[in-house]
Parts: structure tokens; sequence; C-alpha cells
């Protein structure tokens, strides 16, 4: 508790001043009072030109001047303007070395006119750190001898009254009575910890008699423990103020565990020693609730961090849909959108004016198409067809949006989600389907106009046959007469010709027989033109019906070369047949053939001057088809009349004077007949070398 | 007309409306040995074959009055001439018309032109095929 140093003895030179000042002193109950005596007293006394007493309140705080003599109201100010802490403040020092110090005039940190100097003189108990300085200005800078023994004398007092104020004189009981009405523990230790005075709170929970049980002593023993730990762990800290922690103790009665906030002060005791006043306060309650809220706060948060991965699961899964979404609250504010909906809703990165332009456009038409939802009452989902902007391209796209309400448990409306669906591709196949009818319709049309056409066309060819048929039939019987006309006198001219070359009318003059004989050689031709025109006529006519038999090629090659061989020994040729291996029989109209044949040859024969005329007939089991090829080494025939010889009344010398006779009929009957047979007459000719004429033909008929 | 030996040569009646070609058969015939009655058309063909009963008929087919196949036909149906042979001549070249000569019972057929020795050699063939019925 508090205890009053005893004062240095006084010198007896100035006793009685010095008594005086020490009555004065004693008689001082504060240490502005103190301190007002003893600068009082020191410019009397001392030759001292002006004098101040500083001193803090305590360790750290800013020095405040007590008293001040033959000082302006600045220098007092100044006085006070620094803390024991400011190392660099030389007055600092002296108050940290406890040593007097005298500081000349040019460096003294006061200036005070006409001193030489100032000393600083430390105040405080003997054996503790100082709490104050004595500052007097002296004309010579021997420290008298007057301000030692002030300093001396008014330190302790001095200290003593700075530190403990007014309660110091004799409230000890009052004070014991005050502490101890206070419901929270409150306690006064040294640095370590240790007790010195505790109130009754704390001395319940820190102290225990030597009588009590030895489970609330142990209780003590541990909130000792940790109570001296928390409080000597802040006093090691060092910092002033009021510092906070928290101690959890033990109840020594109940056994309980409590939670108290222990708040303590660093203060300074009578003696200058420095020691911490503690107070307890419980919080036991305050930290359930703390630990409740802790947890509190801790679901809460899991809570949230459950909520956002589900939000944030639930934009990649909204972000992953293609078509863009929108979700709105009740007002139609926009909540979340996903991010093809962003693209078209939000700018982009590098956007212009008008891309700025075009998203204020697809916002405008999203409200208000948004307000049609709003404003219907019950209609749970909305639909409408939006044409929205690209707004990097400026493309228009043409969408369906479809808003559904999200109704709360109660039914009421928490949100509307919008989903927009592209009807780009929609809207150009139906234009695209739109074109196709259009098309369709008039290619029906042009059909219609071309079917009519084709009818009339069918019509008009209808008549034409017919009247070609009439036609074709007129010639036939015209032809047919004509050849009757023909012959009739042909056959007399003839007839009376050979009865005269044989002699019916008597014998005949050479140059007259020769006559009758161009007569009768001009008349046979005549008659083979007849002829020729008059099969034409039959096989355009279509009266030459095919006579089907059976019959094998070498036999009818046998009579084709006995029927030509007049021909053939005026000729003074070489003609040979060759036969190839296994000739089948053949099913065909066997005069035809023969009649082909008959007239290849004869060709042949008519155009071959020397060397040789072969027949081969062949068989080609593959095709089925026979090839009976007439060989000549006659002229041949230029390549551009190869298909020209077998055109009605063509020849290759067609001029008045031509070298060869002939209808030019022959070739254009055999190809007929060839194509009658379901064959073809083939050539290979080469100019002056000689030609090879090949009629082919089925072994059988083909049905047709 | 008048045979100096009658009954010895054959007689062949030649019908055929063309002058020309009816006296220059009847002239080959006569020098070749027949006999030969004439007939310009159906009609006298007719009247000729039932008065002469000749030994073979030439007949040409197209005939003003009676055509040639109706007058074939009218012979054949006839017993008094059903046994001459008739040898058809025609100048009309169309196919069908040798079918439809036989159809009227004309025992062959010659195309004209047809030059007088072979239509004498053609009237031989038929007397002879007939056997002992003609002279020779």
């Amino acid at each position: 508790m508090v205890s009053y140093a005893p004062l240095a003895p006084a010198p007896a030179s100035t006793v009685d001043a010095r008594l005086a000042l020490a009555e004065q002193l004693l008689a001082c109950d504060s240490a502005r009072g103190c301190a007002r005596a003893v600068v009082e007293w020191l410019p009397a006394h001392a030759q001292a030109l002006a004098a101040a007493c500083v001193a803090r309140e305590e360790p750290g705080a800013r020095m405040t001047c007590l008293a001040a003599r033959g000082l302006s109201e600045a220098q007092q100010a100044a006085l006070a303007a620094w803390s024991d802490t400011d190392t660099a403040h030389p007055l600092a020092d002296v108050l940290t070395q406890a040593v007097p110090r005298f500081f000349p005039k040019e460096r003294a940190p006061l200036p005070s006119p006409g001193a030489q100097g100032l000393f600083a003189v430390p105040l405080g108990r003997a054996g503790s750190s100082p709490v104050g300085l004595l500052l007097v200005w002296a004309s010579a800078p021997e420290l008298p001898a007057e301000v030692a023994w002030v300093a001396g004398h008014a330190g302790p007092f001095l200290a003593r009254q700075a530190t403990s104020g007014p309660l110091a004189a004799g409230g000890a009981e009052l004070f014991r009575r005050i502490i101890d009405a206070v419901t929270d523990p409150v306690l006064l230790t040294d640095l370590e910890g240790r007790p010195r005075l505790a109130n009754a709170r704390a001395e319940a929970l820190l102290m225990a008699s030597p009588d009590a049980s030895h489970g609330r002593r142990r209780a003590v023993h541990l909130n000792q423990r940790v109570f001296s730990a928390a409080v000597a762990s802040t006093a090691s800290v060092g910092q002033s103020g009021v510092s906070w922690r928290e101690v959890p103790l033990v109840d020594p009665v109940e056994g309980l565990d409590l939670l108290f906030e222990l708040v303590s002060t660093r203060v300074y005791e009578p003696d200058g020693r420095e020691a911490m006043v503690s107070v307890l306060r419980n919080v036991t309650d305050l930290g359930r609730a703390t630990q409740a809220l802790g947890e509190s706060y801790r679901r809460l948060r899991a809570t949230e961090r459950e909520a956002r991965s589900e939000r944030h699961r639930l934009d990649r899964v909204l972000d992953s849909v293609a078509d863009p979404i929108i979700l709105s609250d009740p007002s139609g504010v926009t909540v979340m959108m996903n991010e093809p909906a962003e693209r078209l809703f939000s700018l982009p990165p590098e956007g212009g004016r008008a891309a700025q332009r075009r998203v204020r456009s697809n916002h405008a038409t999203f409200v208000s198409f948004l307000a049609n939802v709003l404003d219907t009452g019950g209609s749970p989902r909305w639909r409408g067809q939006l044409s929205l902007v690209d707004p990097t391209s400026g493309a228009t796209l043409p969408v369906e949006a479809v808003a559904s309400k999200v109704l709360g448990e109660g039914g009421e409306l928490t949100g509307i989600v919008t989903l927009f669906q592209d009807r780009g591709e929609a809207l150009e196949k139906a234009r695209l389907l739109e074109r196709l009818k259009e098309v369709s319709t008039l290619l029906e049309a042009r059909v219609q106009v071309a079917t009519a056409e084709l009818a009339e066309q069918n019509e008009k060819l209808r008549r034409q046959a017919i009247q070609l048929e009439q036609a074709s039939a007129a010639k036939s019987q015209f032809l047919a007469n004509m050849s009757h006309e023909f012959r009739t006198p042909l056959n007399a001219i003839l007839g009376y010709t050979n009865m005269l070359l044989q002699g019916v009318s008597g014998e005949l003059s050479a140059p007259q027989k020769r006559n009758l004989t161009r007569i009768d050689s001009n008349g046979r031709h005549l008659l083979e033109v007849i002829n020729e025109i008059l099969d034409i006529t039959r096989i355009e006519a279509g009266r030459m019906p095919l006579h089907l038999s059976d019959f094998v090629i070498p036999e009818l090659l046998q009579e084709v070369m006995a029927e030509m061989d007049p021909i053939i020994a005026r000729s003074k040729l070489t003609v040979t047949t060759h036969l190839g291996a296994r000739l089948p029989p053949v099913h065909s109209d066997r005069q035809k053939v023969k009649q082909v044949v008959l007239n290849l040859l004869s060709n042949a024969l008519k155009f071959t001057h020397e060397g040789v005329v072969k027949v081969v007939a062949e068989y080609q089991p593959s095709s089925s088809m026979l090839t009976i090829c007439v060989e000549d080494t006659g002229i041949g025939i230029a390549p551009a009349d190869q298909e020209k010889i077998f055109e009605d009344f063509q020849q290759v010398d067609s001029s008045p004077t031509r070298a060869y006779g002939g209808t030019g009929l022959g070739l254009s009957i055999c190809r007929r007949l060839a194509d009658m047979l379901g064959g073809r007459v083939t050539l290979q000719s080469t100019q002056g070398q000689g030609s090879a004429f090949t009629l082919h033909f089925p072994r059988r008929p083909r049905r047709t | 007309m008048t045979n100096p030996s009658p009954n010895l040569q054959p007689l062949v009646l030649v019908v055929d409306d063309y002058d020309d070609a009816r006296e220059m058969y009847a002239e080959y015939l006569e020098f070749s040995g027949f006999r030969v009655a004439q007939a310009r058309n159906g009609q006298e063909a007719l009247d000729q074959a039932f008065a002469l009963t000749p030994d073979i008929i030439l007949m040409d087919l197209s005939l003003p009055i009676i055509d040639g196949w109706e007058a074939t036909r009218r012979l054949k149906n006839d017993a008094r001439t059903s046994t001459i042979p008739v040898v058809a001549l025609t100048g009309h070249a169309m196919t069908g018309q040798s079918d439809e000569a036989k159809g009227a019972g004309c025992d062959s057929f010659v195309t004209k032109p047809c030059l007088p020795d072979e239509l004498v050699a053609e009237v031989r063939t038929i007397l002879a095929r007939r056997g002992g019925a003609a002279i020779r």
C-alpha cells in the first residue's frame, strides 16, 4: 500500500528558510501546490533568475508544467511540449540519466534573458526513476546548494503527489470499501502478476483461506497461475495505456468454466514502482454467445459458400445453354444472364458507339417484352417474337422469347426466366420453303403448258403420221403401178430382142446381133432398176415379211457361187469361199441372207479388176452372231464416202460419165434387209486397196 | 392361127390384154412348135377354153371384163376345163399375188418380164409333169 519515504536532513546554513519551505511542503496536498512553493522559494533563496517545475503524471505521458516563475506563457507552454519518450529532447535525457545537468546559454533548450545557463535537476524519490525536473535559470554555472537541497527535499513529495493524487492522503479505508463495492474483480499486481491488492470479488476468485477445501484451493491456484501469466505477458509488451485480453478461469465454488475479459493498466505506485491495475469482467455468457455467434457465422459462411458454388454451378449450366437466358426479379430488373445473353445485352469489350446503341436497343426491346409478362396477371408464360440486333455485327437476329414466371411457395412472383430462341434458321427455312413452293407452282404451270403443247404436237404428229402413212401407201401403190407399167413394155422389148437374137425372124448380121445385144443389156439394166425400186418399196411398205427357216451357211454359199458363176467366169478373178469352224445351223430368212450375199458379191466383182475376192463365213459364239464377209482387192472407198454409199441412189461416182453402172440401190437394200434380220452391214475399206463388206446377223432372230 | 398339123402339137391358150406381149408369146410358141390360141380378156379366155379345150393356159392376171384370178377360178370350177393347167403371168411382183393366184387355182406363177424362151421352158416343164396326157 501507500508508504511514505523519509525526508532528507536539511542543511543548517539557511535553516529558517528551509524550515519554512519544508512546512509549506508538508501542508501541500497536491503536486501543483508543492511545485508552486518550490518555484516561489528558489529565486528568493537560491539566486535563481527563473524557475519551473515540470512533471509527468504517468510513464510515457506528456510533461506538465506544474509551476513556473520568471517565464512567459509561451515559454511555459514550450516546457510541456515534450514527453519523456522523446529521447531526442535534451531534458528527456536528463530525466533518463537522473543526474543534474547544466545547459550553457547557447545550448539551452529554453532561452531566458540574463541567465548564464539552465540547470535541469531530476525530481523524484531516491532509488526510483525521476517523475519530473526542476529547471533553474542561473547567472553562474555552479549549481546553488539551495537548488540541490530543494530538489532532494521536494522530489519525494512531488513524486508521491504526482502519482497518487488527492486520494493518496488518508483515504485507504474509503478506497478499500470502494473497490470492494465493484462487482468485477479488481486487482493491483506487480508486473509479474502477483497480487498486492485485491477486492473481495478478486479474492474469491484468486485467493483461498487455509481452511478452504482442497478442490477450491486447487482451483484458486490454477486461476492464480493463469491470471499471473496473462498480466505478466501484458506487462512485458510494455505498452502504456489500457490493454484487453481474455482469460479463462474456473469458478472455485461451482467448478464451472468462466471466461473473463482482463483489462490491465500500467500504473505507478506511490513509491514510484510500476504496477498493474487489472479489472476482470465476466464474459462467460458473452463468450458463449460469441461462440454461438461464431458458429452461426461459420454456418452462414458455409451456406453462403454452398450457395455461391451452387450459383456458380447454375451459372455454368446456364452458360452452357446455347440460347440466351435472362433471369429477372419481379420488378423486371435483370438479376442474372448467361453468356449468350451477355453477348446480346452487354457491351462487347471493344464495342464502339454503334455497339452501345445496339445493346441499348436490345435492352429496350426486352424491357417492353417483359412489361407484357408483368401486365398479364394469370398467364404463367408469355411468348413473343423479338427483333434483336447483334451488337458486334449489327445483323438482325429474329428470336422467339419465352418468359416463364417463377412462383414462390405462396404463389407469389419471385422472378421471371426468359429464354430466347434463334428464329433466323426457321425463318430462313420458311423463306426457302416458300420460294420452293413458288418455283414448284411455276414449274407446274410450265409443265401444264408443256403438256398442252405436247398434246397438241402429238395430235399434229398423229395427223402427220396418218397423212404420212397415207402418202406412203399412195407412194407404194404408185411405185407398184409404175413398176407394172414399166414391166409390161419392157417385157415386150426384152421378149422381142430375145426372139430376134434367137433367129426367130431369120438369121441376123453381126452388127445387127451386136446392136440387139446392147438393147437387151440396157433393157435388163432397166429391169434391175425396176426390181430394186420395187424391193425398197416393199420393204418400206412393210410388205416384205420374214420367212424364217432352218438352213446351213455352206449350202447357201454354194448356191450363191453357182448363180454368180457366169459372171465370175467372165471376170477372170479368183473367187474363194472360207468357212469358219463350227458353223451352226441358222434359223433366219434364207432368201434375204442370200440376196445380201449376192448383192455384196456382185458389187465386189464389179469393182475389182484383178486380184481375189474372198467370201468368209464365221460364227461368234459369244454374241451368237454370224458374219459373212466379202473381201475384194478392188478400187476401195474413201473414208468420206463410206457412209454415203449405203444411202438410196448413191454411188461414189455419180457423174454422167461414171465408169461403173448400177442403180445405187444395192447397198441400200442390203442395209435394209440386214436390219430386217436383226443384223447390220459394215464396211472396212482403203482406197485403192480393196474393201471388205460384212453382213452380221443373229443365229436366231431376236424377239422384237 | 391355123395350125398345119392340128392335134399333133399341144394347144396353148395365151390370155393377155397387152397385144405386143400376147402376140410375142404366141409367135415364139408357134416358133417353138406349139399350137396357139389367143384371148384378150377373161371372158374371151373362158369362151376359148370351153370351145377349144387347150392343153395349157397362160393367164395374165390383170385383165379387163373378167380378171385372170376370176377366170382361173371359173375354169377350175368347170368340169370341162378343171384339169387344164393354168400358168399365171403377172407384171405385179408384190408379195401375196402368187399366193392369191395359187388360191385361185393357178398351177404355176411367172413374173413378167419373162423372156419367151423361159416361158416356153416353163410350159414344157408343166406339160411334161402332166405325163402322157401331153403330146410331144
